[in-house]
């Protein structure tokens, strides 16, 4: 054996130890895992592909900048096809055999109050990446969406100084659309306002000539629309064929369902939302992520809120965990408790508000035209979520695990 | 005063025309054929998505309805030929076998042309009355949904085939001795059936929001009206569907969707308690 050989059979010698110590510490610092639920399938499949697309693109951008902590993310993501009794299932699955880090998802109200209690046996974190009705006071749970604070205190109001006094409420027929009604005669009320009409709709159904007239014999000064799903959804087509022409406000159309994009102009001429994000923003920030999601995801229709939201979480996610140097829940809050959960997302700066874990969201009130464009009517700046720390959550003192509403309370203690 | 009378007529039009043209179809394949189609909405689904194709590629919108529901009848054929024809003796074994071919459907649609597609618009065209205004189209609907029944009546008892036809469904083996070539009949019967969900999905294409699942909207109405109309598919499916049109349309009116729905359903109970044969049976025996 010549010593060139002998140098050689070292160099290999130390490469092979190089690598087995390389895959020990791997083995050390196994990824960290998300459970994902999202409807890829399904009724709310149109909403919940965007959810996916955005969950995924930070997973690969997080992972592709060193991951959290230094360890990767493994993204586990099962499909419940809008089913609640599918998301308990899964929810199981992934918290109690796949032993998931972090769990995230559910689209409808429904769905995350079926999951709720289950997440609120184990001490997994959970985020809940939807605008919702609000109210939910549960240490597990961080929201990342807009709530009626951020939403419904801002569009109805303006609504009724630029539209009259008179709405007409047509709404899903389960927890999400029976409170945001609630919220809207809460605030109508406080303003002077009247509701004219209210009409709750069952899921599922697609046929509203009845309620069209109903809407002209009440005879409103504009409309809040809170139907949900596709089926609800050809509401507005038979609106417009109707020629109904009425201003309509929302907290879920066009940043959320993107029905400007569905349908064909002018159906959703003159609707009116407020959102944290739409596809329209143009800020270089937005822009930027903008680019990014379409170069990944070509075919995407649009970035739904929703979907950004998803994104959003993961990087929520990885800031908790750093800052808390662990994935523990406990250390998370306590980052939390201190008020400087914060992470620079694409429509600015949002922070989590220690009382309720909720985010603070950058508000703009937009409109749809004619041929379905969209125009930034009023920007509100930054809006805290303040409702709950207003009528006594404070998740730094007290785990509620409810879900609060204008006409539900916390008792007085 | 005439604008609430013709308010009521319109959304009991609309109501009828909706029952009727979901149900047409399956009033054949499920009442007269007695296969338990559960993939009726994927071929209403289907017609939908080829009207919408088509007129995006230029053709008319009455043409592209008209090719929808052909296409429908088409593939339904193809079906009748590779699935359900084994499954005429075995009805309970149709429902798993269509129901699998309704998953698979629903799936690949999602899969190949995605979760949401644009929609066309409904054709210009609106009326007012009194204080309430129209979409013309919804009356086109109604119009449809007679020519669909007056349609149905003609070829199964003033045509020759329609004579073979109604011989097989009672008796397939005594019309296959006096010469009727049963195994055409009954695809080419399945294939009108399905052609008829085509049309469905196709005239109702442009009023709605297009998602791979949207023929579980109809189904269940289709169902109810077939089951409530009784064995007698061609005189039952109308009275079937006038009767739930009304149910729903004065509780829709008075105490909103819910009630509308929850009624519609208490009736169709309460019809299959007292008329386990369906309301065709008492037209049939006063017909006697």
């Amino acid at each position: 054996m010549n010593s060139g050989h002998k140098l050689r059979m070292v160099l290999l010698g130390a490469m092979f130890g190089t690598a087995a110590s390389m895959s020990i510490a791997n083995a050390a610092e196994p990824p960290l895992k998300v459970g994902l639920l999202e409807d890829v399938s399904g009724d709310l499949a149109f909403m919940g592909m965007p959810k996916l697309h955005g969950s995924q693109l930070a997973v690969e951008e997080i992972n592709k900048s060193g991951g959290i902590l230094g360890r990767q993310i493994e993204l586990i993501h099962l499909d419940p096809q809008g089913d609640n009794a599918r998301y308990q299932e899964f929810g199981r699955r992934l918290l109690n055999r796949d032993k998931v880090d972090v769990l995230i998802g559910g689209i409808t109200s429904a769905s995350r109050e079926a999951l709720r209690p289950i997440v609120d046996r184990t001490t997994t974190p959970y985020f809940y990446t939807n605008q919702y009705e609000g109210g939910v006071c549960d240490a597990s749970m961080i929201s990342m969406g807009a709530v009626p604070e951020q939403q419904f205190s801002t569009l109805i109001p303006w609504m009724v100084e630029k539209f009259g006094k008179k709405v007409y409420v047509i709404a899903a027929d389960y927890n999400f659309g029976q409170i945001s009604a609630e919220w809207n005669r809460k605030i109508m009320k406080e303003l002077g306002g009247e509701v004219v009409g209210e009409e709750f709709i069952p899921l599922g159904v697609s046929q509203f000539a009845q309620t069209i007239q109903n809407i002209q014999k009440a005879k409103p000064d504009w409309l809040l629309t809170i139907n949900v799903g596709a089926a609800q959804d050809s509401f507005f087509e038979q609106a417009a064929a109707a020629n109904l022409n009425l201003p309509m406000g929302s907290s879920i159309k066009v940043m959320l369902g993107f029905e400007h994009k569905r349908f064909k102009p002018p159906a959703l001429n003159n609707m009116h939302a407020t959102a944290n994000w739409f596809e329209e923003i143009d800020t270089p920030e937005a822009t930027e992520f903008k680019k990014r999601w379409h170069a990944k995801f070509p075919d995407e229709l649009y970035i739904n809120d929703m979907g950004y939201n998803a994104y959003n979480a993961l990087y929520m996610y990885k800031a908790l965990v750093e800052k808390a140097k662990s994935i523990k829940l406990e250390d998370m809050r306590k980052v939390i408790a201190t008020g400087d959960a914060c992470i620079d997302a694409p429509e600015g700066k949002v922070c989590i508000d220690p009382k309720s874990q909720h985010t603070s969201h950058r508000m703009r009130l937009i409109s749809v035209g004619p041929k379905h464009e969209v125009k930034v009517e009023k920007d509100y700046g930054t809006i805290q979520p303040y409702w709950l720390g207003e009528i006594g959550c404070d998740l730094t003192k007290k785990n509620d695990k409810d879900q609060y509403t204008p006409s539900h309370l916390p008792k007085k203690s | 005063m005439s604008a609430e009378v013709f308010s009521l007529f319109y959304q009991f039009a609309d109501v009828f025309a909706f029952l009727i043209l979901s149900a047409a179809g399956l009033a054949i394949v499920f009442g007269m054929m007695g296969v338990i189609n559960m993939a009726h909405g994927e071929f209403i689904m289907c017609g939908a998505y080829v009207t919408v194709g088509l007129v995006n590629l230029g053709v008319p919108l009455a043409i592209a309805q008209m090719l929808a529901a052909v296409t429908a009848g088409l593939i339904g054929v193809l079906v009748e030929f590779l699935v359900v024809r084994r499954f005429y003796k075995r009805p309970l074994d149709s429902l798993l076998a269509t129901w699998g071919l309704s998953l698979i459907v629903t799936q690949s649609m999602l899969l190949i042309v995605g979760s949401a597609v644009r929609g066309i618009g409904t054709p210009e065209g609106s009326f007012a009355i009194g204080g309430y205004t129209f979409s013309t189209y919804r009356l086109v609907l109604f119009g449809c949904a007679v020519a669909v029944l007056a349609g149905l009546y003609t070829i199964f008892m003033k045509t020759r085939f329609g004579v073979i036809a109604r011989a097989t469904m009672q008796n397939a083996a005594m019309a296959k001795a006096l010469g009727a070539r049963t195994g055409r009949i009954y695809a080419i019967s399945f294939g009108i059936g399905t052609g008829l969900a085509g049309l469905c999905g196709a005239l109702y294409a442009p009023t709605m929001t297009l998602i791979p699942t949207m023929g579980a909207t109809f189904v269940v109405e289709s169902f109810v009206t077939v089951v409530i109309g009784g064995a007698n598919v061609l005189l039952g499916t109308a009275p079937a569907a006038v009767f739930l049109a009304m149910i729903r349309m004065a509780l829709n009116a008075s105490y909103g969707q819910i009630i509308g729905q929850i009624g519609m359903l208490v009736a169709v109970i309460l019809i299959i308690r007292v008329l386990p044969e369906g309301l065709s049976s008492v037209l049939v025996r006063r017909g006697r």
